[in-house]
């Protein structure tokens, strides 16, 4: 391996790890504030990408079908449980946030495909698309069990993501797709050649993070949720629900698996599977982190992305295996530097 | 229904099993081979979810790497089936164990990601190994031989594939009810206190884990010899988590619900395969997991415990027997009364910036009872956590019969004589009250995995039965042994924890607010009790409790704590009228 090419890799690792560092910080984000490891992360983002491929097809996106899907279903289950309650002055809010929102994007969505928009356009509506996906699959799945172990919601999380990746072959059929590149401009590093699809994916990391952070630490809603993931009966007690933080969180979650989705479409080839292999490896940098820490996460993303780039160029079929081994490792430190809490065990 | 019936409705069970070839055509011995082969699968994960409370997602990537090693070994090298069982157990315990021992420490999740991460790998390695026939697999296979007698017909490996499930269930079932059974049942809700009563609650963990992946290797074994060929496909984490659907389905707490959860399961899957097609013709196949994982999720939302314990909610109840009463445990020697048992030197902890506890020195001479009092926040649980090693100090030394315990691991402390009950109780509540008082008597007796499983334990077993119920019955719970430990009020949950802490016959007994919750004449009985423990059996006994009354009528001396600071100690009526002691309970004299 020349220097050229280890700086030719390392700057492909950086971007991939950018890539995973917004999944992981997703994951990571989700899980604090509603305890979900939320498997189906990266089926998002493939989904994300496909609709984007859709809609520079010219096509109706398979996402409109599954949206108005979730929505409708989220929607009884919101009735059902509004009518046992009795509580019906809830009914106009609810009908306006589990339906007339997401079917009114889908609507949109419909009415304007065949028309081919400016390329910033259909990202936006690749975005808005998929942003009711996760908030809708919570209130489906996750709501009525809010209070089961980490380890149930966990096992849910993996059926839901098999759920998923079945709808998503039924939604977006078997064909791979890879999207127009964000940018073409080439720039020169000595002799090494960095694109600007790189440059935009490190940057687009980099202001998410930073947005992130702001977030967290600058605004109200934002400590709600930390408030939230530290501990629930407490944040309940200062009269934050931890329903609403929830959907914030998958909101927020949701724009992470979207940005990431459509950032990789023009890399790889994204077919409907392909989001479970992503995630794992963003899943790898948010256990680095512990899934508890923001800043290591990202770190251990960005390490991750690096270590594939490199083990793809030694030996590519065995680039997974590779990833994954370096779980090992990891968790041994982990397990070292883990301070065990009293409770640290639910029944 | 007695033992007795128990018995027959069992044998009767294994008979049908036995006769099940003679009624059934091929097609139905061939899905009732797959059965066995899954419920295998289905038992480990009952052992390590259901009963653990750990969740792996990884079983069909452990019965791969099985499935792989017999067919490298039998249809590449040549060498006896028999040869391929062998390394398929090696290689599946240690990578078993290598996975448990990184994963183990850290909280539940950690384990369960991880075993998804592994199940990718081990798919993505049968793939792309050379000499493993990469994604194409194994093919030609021979079957296994007894003998000279080979087992090619569905009908002759039927035989093998039950009777390995039947004897590894006679096996789980015996083991549940051991020694070190009972510590894995304990393992869930925290670790704190199996650790209290002597457990390695991490070894527990990870020999449960390995448990549960050979049991994986075995299917795998088999199912590699029944099929003929192997390749990557069945062993990918979609199969990992069909198995653990089988299982939770099943009634993952209970060893027969890994054959009803494999059994539901695969006649589902096999007439929804039917079905699907009929309606919609071109998206069966994408369908069918969709609806398996929906129904899932409907069922963890809805029905969790699962199919066998709803069944056997209308069934009768077995009867169980009282312990019999046979030769006692063997007890430890109390030492002589008035000597140094236990010295705190100088201890501190801090949380942070926060002294919990600062340089704290006492002692609690033998056959004596020491109160150790103080105001809300004064570090006298924190002091309780360094004594028994719940938390290491940041500095000083604590001497238990003159040898150093700073800083030693909680059940090495237990072991030492130092049993102890919590603040807030914990006991298992779903667990029987003999069976929580039992957990006490672990560090007593010797019985490992493998004398639990075969059954070699019961006269030790029998023992210590005998020795819990004496406990039970001392403390004044013997009437009910078989209620469950949930059921009980708050106050006798305390007296539950004191029983157990007997049931490890300590030298020390550190008791952390035991009148906590208790009616006066609760309090009165607990009083005669501790008394009697002190009196009748030079017990040396350590307490917190805030209850003045209680305290002053039954202790030799109290320690004062008050901000992390011993402020005063000596007999009851030396504080009593201490005035820093005063002043730190009423406030300061004006």
């Amino acid at each position: 391996m020349t220097p050229d090419i280890a700086a030719i890799l390392a700057l492909d690792g950086i971007a991939t790890g950018a890539i995973y560092v917004l999944m992981a910080l997703g994951f990571v984000l989700i899980f604090a504030v509603t305890r979900v490891v939320f498997v189906p992360f990266g089926d998002i983002a493939a989904f994300t990408a496909l609709t984007l491929a859709a809609l520079e097809l010219g096509r109706l996106p398979g996402t409109v079908g599954l949206v108005i899907g979730l929505a409708v279903l989220a929607t009884l289950m919101e009735l059902y449980s509004i009518l046992r309650a009795g509580s019906y002055e809830r009914i106009p809010r609810a009908l306006l946030f589990y339906l007339v929102l997401p079917v009114a994007i889908a609507g949109l969505v419909w009415i304007t495909s065949g028309t081919l928009w400016p390329m910033p356009f259909r990202i936006a509506l690749a975005l808005l698309l998929i942003l009711p996906v996760a908030p809708l699959l919570d209130r489906i799945v996750y709501r009525p069990i809010a209070d089961a172990s980490v380890l149930l919601l966990l096992t849910v999380s993996v059926a839901l993501h098999f759920a998923l990746v079945g709808l998503g072959l039924l939604f977006f059929g078997p064909d791979g797709a890879r999207t127009e590149s964000l940018t073409d401009a080439m720039f020169m590093l000595g002799n090494i050649p960095i694109s600007g699809q790189t440059i935009l994916i490190v940057v687009a990391a980099a202001i998410f993070c930073g947005l992130l952070y702001l977030f967290f630490d600058f605004t109200l809603l934002g400590k709600a949720l930390h408030a939230t993931a530290l501990n629930r009966t407490g944040a309940r007690l200062m009269g934050i629900r931890p329903e609403r933080s929830g959907t914030i969180a998958y909101l927020a979650g949701s724009v992470l698996a979207g940005v990431s989705g459509i950032l990789i479409a023009p890399v790889n080839t994204i077919f409907y599977d392909s989001g479970f292999l992503l995630g794992l490896k963003a899943f790898v940098g948010a256990i680095i982190g512990g899934l508890i820490s923001f800043p290591v996460t990202a770190i251990g993303s960005i390490f991750v992305g690096l270590l594939e780039s490199f083990a793809s160029f030694q030996s590519s079929a065995f680039k997974e295996v590779i990833v994954f081994s370096v779980l090992i490792p990891v968790l041994l430190w982990r397990s070292y530097t883990f301070q065990h809490t009293e409770e640290d065990m639910d029944e | 229904m007695s033992r007795l019936q128990l018995r027959l409705v069992a044998i009767a069970a294994v008979l049908l099993v036995a006769a099940a070839p003679l009624f059934l055509d091929p097609f139905s011995v061939t899905l009732a081979n797959y059965i066995g082969i899954y419920a295998l699968v289905a038992l480990g994960l009952v052992l390590i979810t259901g009963v653990g409370g750990m969740v792996s997602f990884g079983q069909a990537s452990f019965m791969g790497i099985a499935a792989y090693s017999t067919a490298w070994a039998s249809a590449l090298m040549d060498y006896s089936p028999w040869f391929g069982l062998l390394l398929a157990l090696v290689l599946t315990g240690l990578v078993a164990t290598i996975l448990g021992a990184v994963t183990l420490r850290l909280q539940g999740h950690f384990l369960s990601l991880s075993t998804i991460a592994w199940g990718l790998a081990i798919y993505f390695l049968f793939g792309n190994v050379d000499g493993l026939g990469h994604f194409n697999g194994i093919p030609s296979i021979p079957p296994i031989t007894i003998g000279s007698f080979a087992l090619i017909s569905s009908e002759r490996i039927y035989y093998l594939i039950w009777a390995v499930l039947i004897a590894a269930m006679l096996l789980s079932h015996n083991l549940l009810n051991s020694r070190e059974g009972r510590a894995m049942r304990a393992l869930r809700g925290g670790d704190a206190m199996v650790e209290s009563v002597g457990v390695n609650a991490f070894r527990i963990k990870l020999i449960t884990f390995v448990i549960s992946a050979l049991l994986a290797a075995l299917s795998g074994w088999l199912y590699a010899h029944m099929g003929r060929f192997v390749s990557p496909t069945p062993f990918d984490v979609t199969r990992g988590i069909e198995y653990l659907m089988m299982a939770m389905v099943g009634g993952s707490g209970y060893l027969l619900g890994a054959v009803v959860g494999a059994a539901l399961i695969t006649l589902l899957k096999d007439w929804v395969q039917d079905f699907l097609p009929l309606v919609a013709p071109n998206a069966a196949g994408q369908l069918e997991i969709v609806v398996f994982s929906a129904l899932f999720i409907l069922f963890l939302q809805y029905a969790r415990d699962g199919i066998v314990p709803f069944v056997a909610k209308f069934l009768p109840q077995v009867r169980r027997e009282r312990p019999r009463a046979v030769e006692p445990l063997p007890r430890r020697t109390q030492p002589e009364p008035g000597q140094t048992l236990l010295k705190v030197d100088n201890a501190k902890r801090a949380f942070g910036g926060l002294m919990a506890v600062n340089d704290v020195s006492f002692e609690v001479r033998s056959g004596e009872i020491l109160g150790l009092i103080g105001p809300n926040g004064a570090g006298k649980s924190t002091m309780f956590n360094l004594i028994t090693g719940a938390l290491p100090a940041t500095g000083g030394k604590v001497v238990f019969t003159s040898s150093d315990i700073t800083n030693e691991p909680q059940r090495l402390i237990a072991r030492a004589g130092v049993a102890r009950t919590f603040q807030h109780v914990k006991l298992r509540p779903k667990m029987t009250l003999l069976d929580n008082v039992l957990l006490g008597t672990y560090a007593r007796t010797q019985s490992g995995f493998f004398k639990g499983a075969l059954g070699l334990d019961r006269a030790e077993e029998e023992q210590a039965r005998h020795e819990a119920m004496m406990q039970l019955e001392r403390v004044g719970l013997g009437d009910r042994p078989f209620e469950l430990a949930g059921n009980l009020p708050l106050g006798n949950q305390r007296i539950l924890e004191i029983a157990r802490a007997l049931a490890a016959d300590p030298i020390l007994l550190v008791l952390d607010e035991p009148a906590a919750g208790l009616r006066r004449q609760e309090k009165l009985a607990l009083a005669k009790l501790l008394r009697s423990l002190r009196d009748d059996e030079n017990l040396t006994i350590l307490l917190v409790e805030h209850d003045m009354e209680f305290v002053m009528g039954l202790v030799n001396r109290i320690v004062v704590m008050e901000f992390g600071s011993k402020i005063s100690e000596g007999e009851p009526s030396t504080v009593r009228n201490d005035a820093r002691v005063q002043e730190a309970y009423l406030g300061g004299v004006a």
